[in-house]
């Protein structure tokens, strides 16, 4: 069961390092909420998902233990939930306050 | 009835939050939840309308094509931000479309389906116009193919 | 499976330096703001790696949960204070007005 919690970890934590590489890297701020919008929110999901699996395995499926693998999803559901929010209403207020988005033509 | 619902709901939510079940907490849970229920009981339940169990079933046969495309979305963006070329890949564009959904619920999916698909964000909608920020010329034509719209509108009966 | 967690934990610490990078030097305030975002979920994720790494879960959960919820209610609250406040943003319209304006 470790191994299954190996590979959430690691592919949320691949996808962490490409949403802050794009957080570095995009060219102005409504690219990067691409990258932070997507790539944070399943990231999170998927190392939240294997820890719960590890707390769950590793408690012997006692009452206990699956109270807090409960609690641990409804973290990753929140995120999942809020992250979406959250992008539009930031970007929502990027087009309010006349951020000019940037475009092929304009760099050039 | 809405107002004994959303007690319970909350009820049952208080009680996996706590961990535990002595007769202490369960009054603590009691008493928080009736003043919750008092002060905003007619948030969870707003509306109540026929046909609504086809379009929770029709919703969860949705969200595994859901999870597909958002995994497809972030190795999209993942293939972006790592590439070396990344600014001659990228051609960022507002686009600007109708729909032809009515109801808000199935407008709210839609919108949402949007951001988590590959490659675009949605910004704005008025009335049944949306305005969509796209990463790229391709994923920008494929939004506007209009495959996810037929499927939104086939949850809410609206096709 | 400690040395893992613990490899995991200095990972997503070295990420968050990353987003760092645009808190403090950000072109806009919006950046800021995406990056604040962006270091709440990370945080998030790293609090339940450190109480399974402690092998006291059930303690840290509730504080994640609780961070989860306040990093999104701040960054809701500050989309909504720059929406209002628009000529203070370099890099838009009205700044360069403004600035016009002046000189």
């Amino acid at each position: 069961m470790e191994i299954v919690t190996i590979i959430f970890v690691v592919s949320g934590l691949f996808f962490f390092f490409a949403a802050s590489i794009g957080l570095l890297r995009f060219p102005d701020f409504y690219a990067r909420m691409h990258a932070t919008g997507k790539g944070d929110t399943l990231g999170a999901l998927l190392v939240v998902v294997g820890l719960a699996i590890y707390t769950l395995f590793e408690g012997g499926f006692e009452l206990e233990s699956i109270l807090t693998s409960i609690k641990i999803i409804f973290i990753a559901v929140f995120i999942f939930l809020a992250n979406p929010t959250a992008t539009h209403a930031i970007f929502k207020a990027g087009l309010d306050s006349g951020v000019v988005p940037w475009t092929k033509e304009g760099a050039r | 009835m809405r107002l004994i619902a959303t007690f319970i709901i909350l009820f049952i939510f208080w009680m996996v939050m706590a961990g535990k079940f002595d007769l202490f907490h369960a009054a603590l849970g009691v008493i928080s939840c009736l003043i919750v229920t008092y002060l905003s009981g007619d948030l969870l339940f707003k509306e109540s309308r026929k046909g609504r169990g086809k379009e929770v079933v029709r919703f969860i046969a949705y969200i595994p094509w859901l999870i597909y495309q958002i995994v497809l979305a972030n190795l999209h963006v993942a293939r972006l931000a790592l590439s070396p070329k990344m600014s001659e890949l990228i051609n960022p564009q507002l686009i600007r479309f109708k729909v032809n959904l009515k109801s808000d619920i199935s407008k709210v999916t839609f919108a949402n389906s949007i951001t988590l698909t590959p490659g675009t964000i949605t910004a704005d909608i008025v009335g049944d116009e949306f305005l969509v920020h796209a990463l790229s010329q391709p994923v920008a034509d494929d939004l506007l193919s209009g495959e996810m719209e037929q499927r939104v509108a086939h949850i809410f009966s609206e096709d | 499976m400690d040395v893992f967690f613990l490899v995991s934990s200095l990972i997503l610490g070295v990420l968050v330096l990353i987003c760092l990078y645009r808190v403090v030097f950000g072109p806009t305030v919006m950046d800021r703001i995406i990056s604040v975002g962006a270091i709440g979920s990370k945080t998030a994720a790293l609090l339940i790696l450190m109480g399974t790494i402690y092998g006291r879960v059930e303690m840290f959960v509730d504080i994640a949960l609780a961070y989860a919820l306040l990093i999104f209610i701040a960054t809701l609250g500050a989309a909504k204070f720059f929406r209002i406040r628009k000529s203070i943003l370099p890099g838009s319209k009205y700044f360069q007005e403004r600035k016009g304006g002046a000189s």
